[in-house]
């Protein structure tokens, strides 16, 4: 028998019993319930599978602190939360349920805003201002880059808008989707530009 | 800033690893309690874990001081005991007799510790010594023993023609 997890397994007379996928699942799912329980679970994640494409969900006990698109690297999302928020994190879905379950209603056309605690920890100074702006642009209606820093209060900033919305923490629920260049061109997104024609086509339907 | 992994990246590398000797140690009774509170013990603590700590020994010693705890409480809701009891009793028997963990059970607890510990975990005999107390050598020849003895509960062996 060979099929050990290091060489010196082998000095013993028989293999252990192996541990089972159902034995972990559920040893993990109690530890995320205890964890939670204990104030121990800084980070809970699960991710969704939407119409575009896998997305992870992240929050803190304050709230929703990420959305990624799989373009991102789901595992590099991760690490950097661990460095910026902290590394105790753990794959728990319960605490994501209700994000889950907006989302699943805003793809299905029966939710228009969301209604979700939010946790804006990693956006800061301006870029926090204009996504703070942006829950104003209703669903179904664009503004351009330029009116965006204009409410802002930093009209000349249109390329910091770009950014903020490039960083957003929390795209679709924050929505910088609807932030479209001045010829009514959709712009750039971070989920990448199929993805914004399909919110954006999804709001206008 | 630390370049610490997620924790989840922790359970997921370590934990059939941690289950395995809890089970070694404890049996398969007590093997997911002590599974559960090493991992709650040690993300509490992961904040605080040097960037350059060996995680799987830190778990191991976790786990074998939780292994410890469960065994004392067990003590006490049983009868008063001076000290650790050396042999367990035929808890998660039943269903897994016959298995490593059931022949592991039957001896006494230093050498199941030392043969987890080594062969399960695969820590260098330094660091079960660490963990457990007293010098690698001892450690060793615990663990050694622990061997000899699984093997005459083995007679015939799924090795590759060594001698038992």
């Amino acid at each position: 028998m060979t099929a050990r997890h290091d060489g010196q397994a082998d000095g013993l007379p028989a293999t252990p019993p192996p541990v089972t996928e159902a034995e972990l699942r559920t040893l993990h799912h109690r530890l995320a319930g205890q964890a939670e329980a204990a104030g121990l679970l800084d980070v809970a994640y699960r991710t969704a599978d939407t119409p575009v494409g896998t997305l992870l969900l992240a929050a803190t006990t304050a709230g929703l602190v990420r959305v990624a698109y799989a373009s991102e690297d789901h595992d590099a999302v991760l690490a950097a939360l661990a460095a910026r928020v902290s590394p105790r994190i753990l794959h728990a879905p319960g605490r994501l349920d209700t994000a889950a379950r907006q989302l699943e209603e805003y793809f299905a056309g029966t939710r228009r805003r969301f209604d979700l605690p939010l946790d804006l920890r990693l956006a800061t100074g301006f870029r926090r201002v204009v996504l703070s702006r942006l829950p104003a642009i209703g669903y179904g209606q664009t503004a351009s880059y330029a009116a965006v820093a204009a409410a802002a209060g930093r009209p000349r900033a249109v390329r910091a808008v770009g950014t903020a919305c490039a960083t957003n923490p929390v795209p679709i629920v924050v929505p910088c989707h609807r932030v479209i260049r001045s010829d009514g061109s959709p712009g750039r997104y971070l989920g990448g530009p199929a993805a914004k024609q399909l919110l954006l086509g999804l709001e206008a339907a | 800033m630390s370049a610490k992994p997620p924790f989840e990246a922790i359970v997921t590398a370590h934990g059939p690893v941690v289950l395995r000797v809890c089970r070694a140690v404890l049996g398969w009774a007590d093997a997911d309690d002590a599974w559960s509170e090493t991992f709650l013990a040690a993300l509490r603590a992961y904040p605080e874990l040097p960037g350059d700590a060996n995680v799987e020994a830190w778990l191991v010693r976790i786990a074998h001081n939780k292994a410890i705890d469960l065994t004392r409480a067990a003590a006490r809701r049983a009868v008063p005991v001076a000290d650790l009891p050396e042999h367990p009793t035929a808890a998660g028997a039943g269903q897994h007799e016959g298995d490593l963990y059931s022949s592991l059970a039957a001896l006494p607890r230093k050498q199941r510790e030392t043969v987890a510990y080594h062969y399960l975990a695969g820590l260098p005999y330094a660091e079960v010594a660490a963990i457990i107390g007293g010098s690698a050598e001892a450690a060793r020849k615990s663990a050694s023993d622990g061997i000899a003895r699984l093997r005459r509960a083995y007679p015939v062996t799924d090795q590759n023609g060594e001698p038992s």
